[in-house]
């Protein structure tokens, strides 16, 4: 009888853990949700939701989460009639496509140094990539504005690739995975008599291809969602990402920005979803001691 | 058969590690090292010579310029509004977190909810911006729900709205970060200590959070580093100059670029470096994951 009731309260208590983070969880997903639901939403719906907001009067904004009269109007304006949407969409993907390969080429190699030799000065080296990486932008603004001055790189799109390619956080984040990778098994393969590149290319990129995924997602998603580097260095319009253009998009015409958003919004979700478990596994790895 | 060329290592007097005597890690790190020197150390360096010296004349002015930016207002305010942010925002989201994920490890099926925790990490600030207007402006949702009409976006409100931004970004991360940390507490020693008639409170501050400790730092570090990162939201919401409870140091460094006020920039960024690089030192010495 007593055993019973211990397990009632176990599962009780159980049901109060689980509640508070179960609904936390959904509200996280809610603005997502509203995104989706008003991207479908026609201009006229959401003039009437927003019309409180717009006259500053009484009321509050009104939500539908099925719209009355669901429309792609927005995503077939976008898609078709703003030839400035779809540039700008090709930059971003450009410019981050190109930032990961410079990281892929540059900084997965520099992780490799530090995560598979031993050599003089190994320690404050590394001590001063993790630094690099905690500076905000803020903090090196001016130092990237001089030198993109002097190279004349200032509002080209190379004035926000190359800094980024030559980040600091990708080293960090790929050392963490290397790290874990047995020494014994590079011991046997120099032994073996495998050269060092051979050693890097077939023992240590497969076996850290969880860290490098989840560098690449969160590559990708620092990138993609890149706006203080741009605004400071580019000022030509045409060179911007889209996540400089999104906000430019006036709150009267909430429904197509909506549609814009889901759009920025859905690139990097697929990658997300394509990458999640990698991306939890490297998070984890970032972290912990292996 | 092929012989391993000479020696290209030797055995430390620990035993364990290798000394590698050939200099090949170079090829490896040197693009890197010589990418980061041309894009960061190097102009750096010009920056800390610039500190000292005038803009304009580019002649020698000792403390000057740091005098100039310590007597600057806003620079005051932001390094105020910053600190509470960071000394508000991090143990709120180290404590919340934490607390999820040790309810995910109590119940097991919450582990579903982690993509829904995670997804904001792959929400772009431009996108939340609408969403962010729509819920906290004077008419919006939040107003809606709890029947005033309160502007959540304005005065110390704001303030907590963007605590409320960082932590909903962030979330998701850091319960990844204690979930794995939670996995390298050993399970015998929680199991022997539950045998012996020990609770599960004293087990969590007995036991558990005594070997999460090397994780905390390195977790308190990951999501000290995202604090900055929330500028972006607070410059979509707020603009160049919002209001003054959420004036933080980028938007000082930002107004700074804008009108090109080097003196200012140049010593103010030197002087953030240090600090981070000292909290940075501090942190990478418990970060390091060997001697």
């Amino acid at each position: 009888m007593r055993i019973r009731k211990r397990k009632w309260r176990k599962w009780i208590g159980a049901l109060c853990a689980a509640l508070p983070v179960a609904v936390l969880g959904l509200l996280f997903f809610l603005p997502i949700g509203i995104l989706m639901s008003g991207s479908i939403a026609d201009a006229l719906e959401w003039q009437e939701r927003l019309g409180p907001m717009l006259k500053e009067g009484e009321g509050f904004i009104g939500w539908r989460w099925i719209p009355d009269y669901p429309t792609g109007e927005h995503f077939k304006r976008l898609l078709f009639y703003s030839p400035g949407f779809l540039h700008l969409f090709w930059n971003s993907i450009w410019m981050v496509g190109r930032i990961l390969a410079g990281q892929l080429l540059m900084g997965v190699p520099a992780a490799w140094a530090f995560a598979a030799f031993s050599f003089r000065g190994r320690r404050t080296l590394f001590q001063l990539y993790i630094i690099l990486m905690l500076l905000p932008f803020q903090v090196t603004m001016l130092s990237r504005y001089l030198v993109l001055r002097e190279l004349q790189l200032l509002n080209t799109s190379s004035s926000v690739i190359l800094p980024a390619v030559f980040s600091t956080f990708p080293v960090f984040l790929v050392y963490r995975s290397f790290r874990g990778i047995p020494r014994e098994l590079l011991e046997a393969a120099r032994m073996d008599g495998a050269g060092e590149l051979r050693i890097f290319l077939q023992i240590g990129l497969p076996l850290a291809k969880g860290g490098l995924f989840a560098c690449f997602v969160l590559s990708f998603l620092e990138s993609w969602n890149m706006m203080e580097e741009p605004l400071a260095f580019l000022k030509d319009k045409t060179l911007w990402p889209l996540s400089l253009y999104l906000p430019e998009i006036s709150l009267a015409q909430a429904g197509f920005a909506a549609a814009a958003s889901m759009i920025t919004l859905t690139v990097s979700l697929f990658v997300f979803g394509l990458f999640r478990d990698s991306l939890e596994q490297g998070i984890a790895a970032s972290g912990i001691k292996a | 058969m092929r012989l391993p060329r000479k020696s290209r290592f030797i055995w430390r007097s620990d035993g364990f590690r290798i000394y590698s005597s050939n200099r090949k890690f170079l090829w490896f790190l040197l693009p890197s090292l010589l990418g980061v020197s041309l894009f960061v150390l190097i102009p750096f360096g010009d920056v800390v010579r610039r500190s000292f010296t005038t803009a304009l004349s580019g002649e020698f002015c000792g403390w000057d310029n740091y005098v100039s930016v310590f007597r600057n207002q806003a620079f005051r305010l932001a390094v105020k509004n910053t600190l509470r942010f960071v000394g508000v925002c991090l143990p709120i989201l180290l404590v919340v977190s934490l607390v999820i994920a040790l309810a995910m490890q109590w119940v097991p099926v919450l582990e579903k909810c982690k993509a829904c925790y995670l997804l904001p990490m792959a929400m772009p600030a431009a996108t939340v911006v609408l969403v962010w207007k729509l819920v906290f402006a004077k008419q919006g949702f939040l107003s809606g729900l709890l029947g005033v009409q309160y502007d959540f976006l304005a005065g110390d409100r704001a303030f907590w709205v963007l605590i409320a931004t960082y932590v909903w970004k962030n979330l998701g991360y850091t319960v990844v970060l204690w979930l794995a940390a939670l996995r390298t507490v050993p399970v015998d020693i929680k199991e022997a200590a539950r045998v012996d008639g020990a609770g599960a409170v004293r087990i969590f501050f007995h036991i558990t959070l005594p070997y999460l400790k090397g994780a905390a730092y390195t977790i308190g570090l990951l999501s000290f580093l995202n604090t900055f990162k929330v500028f972006r939201e607070v410059y979509l919401i707020a603009g160049s100059y919002p209001g003054e409870e959420i004036y933080l140091l980028q938007h000082v460094f930002h107004n700074w670029y804008t009108k090109l006020d080097l003196d200012k920039m140049a010593a103010g960024a030197v002087l953030a470096a240090a600090v981070l690089g000292a909290v940075a030192l501090f942190m990478g010495r418990l970060l390091e994951d060997e001697d």
